[in-house]
């Protein structure tokens, strides 16, 4: 039981990477765009799945909560302060979607607030990360490090390195969903966003080994693992040559494989641990009639369905957005 | 935790769950309605139901975004500010919470994007079917957050592990706990009503100026009619709700009666200022013998009083009794309204009456402010427990947080959500002030490639509203 949740939150966390990745890196690539046709052909671009997508981040919380609320009681009160701020910006990122349509004179204001709080959940989604890679302030399974005990240089990094990537899977998703200038602009911000993710990777492995980070003696244990970085070392070689030749797809899935092998890299460091190293999945879970509870109507019905119907969302919305789509 | 940090977590909560409160118990309802109108408009073909359907849903957007972003919040302050709680109790609410994400959240986020972007991508039912999905998922939605507060109330079906953690132990007991039903049909009759009032208001204000009068009339007729029903059986069921806080959490019903000693036969405090210094009441009107009657349906019963239980195990008297006051006046006015509203309607004599349709257009917060009060009472009135009678509001905090912590968040939570309920109410104000604008004619409009993207023009930079409105045309 405690292996299908752990693969189901597993799933849903990669999910929610992947699909509001791309449409925080879309919101970020706002920034980026010289006129408001541009802004609206990149916003049409996200407007069906944006809050769909968002939804996986509540499904993460609740497995947490349902199947391991000591992790869920420990993580969220020990970030606290940035986890506020992750979730004002993506309040912001998300009213601002809504408002910018009803408005002329503050839609600027709200585009604003669109590139602020897609900037900032990324960036806090990173540092979070960044800050159990390296470890947090634990004794005897409570959170000890006070209002800034997650804080780091390494931590800062991988907030940064997210936002690239974040940007590289919405660029690529511009590339396959729009055509014209705005696809332009995606064929030639791709090389760059490439070189700058696989530069952050090559500073957090170096810096990884430099702080003699515990993930990486598992590494040195099981030198299998490294078939991961392979992966991911692959797909950004495919994905050069899909930009070379303008291919519109295949630059997307590339990102996608990325972060799938980024995803397995941090999975296999941390397993069996939730919070690495003080809380393990066996110590997080909750008691078995619980698991059994969420199992039998949430795992075995609606997270298939869920699939499924998210799936038919993208189905329906396939292709190339229209011109004159412009609801947003 | 220090007093201070627990007291303003306190104050976040509740402040950010009663920002949130606002807009479900609006779209709750609003789906419902859209589910109507599109039915309607698929069986009957009359362009009037399909002019409400999109103007509505044009808001209900407003409202359901606000709604969403605002509740992912309150999931997680349950792990940052309440960390006891979710560690202990996690095994429970977090099931509970996590079938609400899982079954409802993402019907209504995933088919809310074929309602809004998919008209013309669909078929007929299946747009219709989307409709009724994302109803169904604000109603379940609904559904497992009462449940999950219900087991807060009167918590059923575990037992407490030595580590403290709540274990569940009859799950069929939980989700059939004997307080949910009416709770949630009070909240779901509510959440309808609410709306009701807020189309019936609109229909009123489109009157008084004069326009779209084919609409207005629909809504007005349709919102109030329906209203006529439903306030009637909220108030019964609101006494119903009444009973089971009286069988089971005495403190509170003695906190909202303003009862600080044991009375037999028990008098009915009308109104009063509740003094918590004396443990009496100031300036107090009741009616004798009629404290009996509602408490336990009969003119001689002993009712409990607040002095009969620890001053550590009271809740606060001021907020229950003025909550819960404030709600049955509305519900009262609100039933004068809908009965009398609703008689002129069937007359025809609705827009010979300007002050009705004033009192209607001016009775839009009120379903608002009951289901808020509704909340307060509910609320304050199970303190000083966050679990009723096992876990205190002051052991489920985070153990760690500091005051400055909570003020910042605090402040950060203050001012975006004032600013995005600002900009919110704005733009629900000027879609409403638009009105129900006529959808463009099919083939024309959406797909036509010439539509110029200047947006100047209009008011509003919706495309919709560059189309000529076809409202002086009758259905």
């Amino acid at each position: 039981m405690i292996e299908f949740w752990t693969g189901a939150l597993a799933l849903t966390i990669f999910l929610y990477v992947l699909l509001d990745g791309f449409d925080l890196g879309v919101g970020m690539l706002l920034a980026l765009a010289p006129d408001e046709k541009r802004r609206r052909d990149m916003l049409a671009a996200i407007a069906p799945v944006w809050d769909g997508n968002e939804t996986w981040l509540v499904l993460n919380a609740a497995i947490l909560f349902g199947i391991f609320p000591l992790v869920y009681a420990t993580l969220l009160s020990a970030f606290y302060l940035p986890l506020v701020v992750m979730l004002t910006g993506l309040i912001l990122r998300g009213v601002s979607f809504e408002f910018r349509k009803n408005s002329i004179r503050s839609r600027r204001l709200w585009d604003f607030c669109f590139i602020l709080g897609s900037l900032v959940a990324a960036f806090i989604q990173g540092m979070t990360v960044g800050a159990l890679v390296k470890g947090l302030p634990i004794v005897d399974g409570s959170y000890v490090g006070g209002v800034f005990g997650w804080f780091s240089p390494f931590a800062l990094l991988c907030g940064i390195g997210l936002c690239l990537g974040y940007a590289l899977l919405g660029a690529g998703w511009l590339a396959y969903k729009t055509r014209g200038d705005v696809q332009v602009l995606a064929f030639r911000l791709l090389p760059q966003l490439l070189a700058g993710v696989l530069a952050f990777l090559v500073a957090a492995f170096t810096a990884a080994l430099f702080l003699h980070l515990r993930v990486m003696d598992r590494w040195l244990e099981q030198p299998i693992l490294f078939v991961f970085p392979l992966i991911g070392a692959l797909a950004c070689w495919v994905m050069v040559g899909a930009i070379w030749r303008r291919r519109e797809f295949a630059p997307f899935l590339c990102g996608v494989t990325i972060f799938a092998a980024a995803f397995g890299t941090l999975a296999v460091s941390f397993y069996p641990y939730m919070i690495p190293f003080s809380i393990t999945i066996a110590e997080a879970a909750a008691p078995r009639s619980s698991q059994t509870f969420l199992f039998w109507g949430a795992g075995l019905v609606v997270l298939p369905v869920t699939l499924a119907y998210t799936l038919v969302v993208y189905f329906l919305f396939r292709g190339k957005v229209a011109e004159d789509d412009s609801s947003y | 935790m220090d007093a201070t940090a627990l007291l303003l977590s306190r104050i976040q909560f509740a402040s950010t769950v009663s920002f949130h409160i606002i807009f479900p118990a609006f779209t709750i309802g609003l789906a419902a309605w859209l589910c109507v109108l599109e039915a309607l408009w698929l069986t009957t073909e009359k362009p009037v139901y399909r002019r409400l359907s999109d103007f509505w849903r044009s808001i209900f957007a407003v409202a359901f975004g606000l709604g969403v972003v605002s509740g992912i919040v309150m999931a997680f302050q349950f792990g940052t500010n309440w960390s006891e709680l979710s560690r202990r109790t996690g095994a429970i609410q977090g099931p509970l919470l996590g079938y609400e994400s899982f079954t409802a959240f993402a019907l209504e986020a995933s088919f809310f994007g074929v309602t809004m972007f998919g008209r013309n991508r669909v078929p007929k039912w299946f747009y219709l079917f989307s409709c009724l999905m994302v109803a169904l998922g604000t109603t379940l939605s609904a559904f497992w957050i009462t449940l999950n507060n219900s087991w807060m109330q009167w918590p059923v079906g575990y037992r407490i592990l030595p580590s403290g953690v709540f274990e569940p132990t009859d799950w069929s007991a939980i989700i059939f706990n004997r307080v949910v039903w009416v709770r949630f049909s009070h909240m779901l009759l509510a959440a309808y009503i609410t709306s009701a009032f807020c189309v019936a208001a609109t229909g009123a204000w489109h009157l008084l100026r004069g326009q779209f009068k084919v609409e207005a009339r629909t809504m007005i007729g349709m919102a109030l009619g329906l209203a006529a029903v439903l306030v009637p059986m909220q108030l019964a069921i609101g006494h119903l709700v009444g009973d089971y806080v009286h069988d089971l959490q005495p403190t509170k019903f003695a906190a909202i009666e303003a009862r600080w000693e044991d009375e037999q036969p028990a008098s009915e405090v009308l109104i009063a200022w509740p003094n918590e210094e004396t443990e009496s009441n100031d300036y107090a009107i009741s009616i004798p013998y009629l404290g009996s009657l509602i408490g336990s349906m009969s003119l001689t019963s002993k009712e409990v009083g607040l002095k009969s239980f620890p001053v550590a195990d009271r809740p606060p008297v001021l907020i229950p009794f003025f909550a819960f006051r404030v709600m049955v006046g509305c519900g009262l006015l609100m039933l004068i309204l809908a009965w009398y509203g609703g008689f002129q309607v069937a007359r025809h004599r609705i827009e010979q009456r300007r002050w009705l349709l004033w009192a209607i257009f001016l009775s839009f917060p009120l379903g608002f402010i009951a289901t808020l009060t509704g909340w307060f009472t509910a609320e304050v009135g199970r303190q000083p427990w966050t679990v009723f009678g096992q876990i205190r509001t002051a052991d489920a905090a985070t153990p760690f947080l500091t005051t400055s912590q909570v003020a910042t968040t605090l402040i950060i939570f203050a001012v975006v959500y004032s600013v995005i309920f600002a900009a919110g109410t704005v733009f629900i104000y000027r879609l409403l002030r638009r009105g129900p604008v006529a959808v463009p004619p099919l083939g024309i409009g959406k797909t036509n490639p010439k539509r110029p993207l200047s947006m100047s023009g209009n008011g509003l930079g919706d495309p919709e509203a560059q189309t000529i409105p076809l409202t002086k045309v009758e259905p």
